[in-house]
């Protein structure tokens, strides 16, 4: 090995680490500050406490927002799946013209400004006199959820060799149950994380979803943004501790059940 | 049945997931397209020409593309060599690169700018650091600054610049570098004639991705820069929620989609070329 080439390897691996750590900076702050004693953000604190999970307890507006964030990213969530999948198998067994461009439709409201799609919808909502901010906000976040679920299911679908099915039925199990047995396994991983990332897309939804929120129905990062506005305290600090924690535990599940490289895969 | 009326029922599947998307996402952005060469009912381009005769709106577009333009590059020079990491990584090394990239991704845009709104401050670890390194002679911040928002940015965004990268580069056979090497090619003429070439599909790919996200993003600015500067999302998000002024918000909507549109088309043309050259 050449002195260039050990040089190169070396600042891989440097950038590689800080990279790594400046990813896990905003969480280990997060983290730290929640703990924290002092009601302003000083890194180290002076001291440890419990006092903001406390005040996060008590506070009614964020938890309100949770359950909003929380229902609305699971119903779109189970929607997107049913849809989507309808729409890969379509895709992938059916047969006609301008598949690319079907794709290239579902897939698109993720390569598009979000703030342009949810002025787009405002605009169509209030012309069609959908007033009603809960399914507003529902049918806008299926939009958001649909192209996960689409991009993932159909790549999956397209390895999936569909002769393992006749020959499941060859060998004398009836149709659904040869679906059921080796289909449905097959794209199981796809389903977990397609869903995993679609959920979290919509919990994490702020440019479409501000358009749709009004005073008494708000998704928790508009709530928590209009918190960091108004009143800057280390409550926020708790709840994005808590939520970095959900993010953990979806992570430990899709590593068990998939695995985190094919995680990466998306 | 002729060949012409030939009726595929497992096609039919596609259609609730389209007509729900051309409802609910095709049909108002076409109208939202439309509205905006509408001025009194009479089409016009006429809140084009106001606005690109704007020396405001110029200043805004170009925060917009000095800003995406800068994140951009710094995700690829820190997001490459991070997925060539990736991609030779093992064991403890690759669960920890891999858990550094899909934590944040799943953790959300507004606890990340909030931790970033903790960093960047005057009394921020950033700042005493640079002091205590006597980098810097008195505590400065970097929050409500240019640098400050292209920092966040580059954290929220370098995840999709690795990910694209990475799935290229672990396709790509390892011997190709040991026969190019055996071939006595040296590490530079390697790196520019073998390497990179295979890698460029990953790399357009996480450009695009991260130069229309940069471009179109929200939430970041409104934390980490603030009111005083615009750019066209900010921009456009004002014009609808505070100013309620529609027609603005409309072209500057349909401006900011135009960019994205030409990012995620003029880069899916690139791969072919390059493929084809390569």
């Amino acid at each position: 090995m050449t002195g260039i080439e050990r040089l190169a390897k070396a600042l891989v691996w440097i950038v590689a680490a800080a990279t790594v750590v400046f990813l896990m900076t905003p969480l280990a702050v997060a983290v730290a500050v929640s703990f924290g004693s002092s009601a302003v953000f000083t890194l180290p604190a002076p001291g440890w406490s419990l006092r903001w999970y406390e005040a996060l307890g008590r506070s009614r507006d964020l938890w309100a927002a949770v359950a909003t964030s929380a229902e609305i990213a699971a119903l779109s969530t189970v929607i997107a799946l049913v849809l989507g999948t309808l729409a890969a198998i379509g895709l992938v067994r059916g047969s006609f013209r301008g598949r690319e461009a079907i794709v290239t439709f579902l897939v698109s409201p993720l390569m598009l400004p979000g703030l342009v799609v949810g002025i787009a919808m405002l605009e169509a909502f209030r012309g069609m006199g959908l007033r009603h901010v809960w399914a507003s906000l529902m049918v806008a976040h299926v939009v958001i959820t649909l192209p996960y679920v689409v991009r993932t299911v159909y790549a999956a679908l397209a390895l999936f060799d569909f002769t393992l099915i006749d020959a499941a039925r060859t060998l004398g199990l009836s149709y659904p149950r040869a679906v059921l047995a080796v289909l449905v396994p097959a794209l199981a991983p796809a389903f977990i994380t397609s869903g995993m990332f679609a959920f979290l897309a919509s919990m994490d939804n702020y440019p479409i979803s501000i358009f749709f929120t009004d005073a008494w129905t708000k998704t928790l990062p508009i709530q928590m943004l209009q918190y960091v506005e108004e009143s800057p305290d280390p409550t926020i600090a708790a709840i994005s501790t808590l939520l970095i924690l959900l993010a953990g535990a979806v992570l430990v599940v899709g590593d068990r059940l998939v695995g985190l490289r094919r995680m990466a895969d998306l | 049945m002729t060949a012409r009326l030939r009726f595929d029922p497992v096609a039919l599947l596609i259609v609730p997931a389209v007509a729900y998307l051309a409802f609910a996402y095709g049909i108002p952005l076409f109208v939202l397209l439309a509205r905006a060469f509408v001025v009194d009912g009479v089409p016009s381009v006429s809140s084009f020409v106001r606005f690109f005769s704007d020396p405001f709106d110029w200043l805004v577009i170009g925060n917009t593309l000095r800003i995406a333009v800068a994140v951009t590059l710094v995700s690829l020079a820190i997001g490459y060599p991070t997925a060539v990491a990736l991609a030779r990584a093992k064991g403890a090394a690759q669960a920890a690169i891999l858990v550094a990239i899909i934590l944040p991704l799943s953790v959300g845009v507004v606890v990340k700018a909030f931790a970033w709104q903790i960093v960047l401050r005057r009394d921020g670890v950033v700042s005493q650091t640079l002091v205590a390194l006597h980098l810097w002679d008195t505590p400065q911040r970097l929050l409500f600054t240019e640098t400050g928002l292209v920092i966040g940015a580059v954290n929220v965004f370098v995840p999709f610049m690795i990910l694209p990268i990475y799935s290229v580069l672990k396709l790509v056979d390892p011997r190709l570098d040991e026969a190019a090497a055996t071939l006595g090619a040296t590490p530079l003429y390697r790196f520019f004639r073998v390497a990179l070439p295979l890698s460029l599909p990953g790399i357009v790919t996480g450009i695009a991705f991260v130069f229309s996200m940069a471009v179109s993003m929200y939430v970041v600015p409104n934390l980490l820069i603030g009111d005083r500067f615009q750019t066209l999302a900010t921009l456009t998000g004002r014009s609808f929620l505070f100013m309620r002024n529609e027609q603005l918000g409309s072209t500057t909507a349909v401006v900011l989609l135009a960019l994205a549109v030409a990012t995620v088309v003029g880069s899916a043309a690139l791969p072919r070329r390059f493929g084809g050259a390569s």
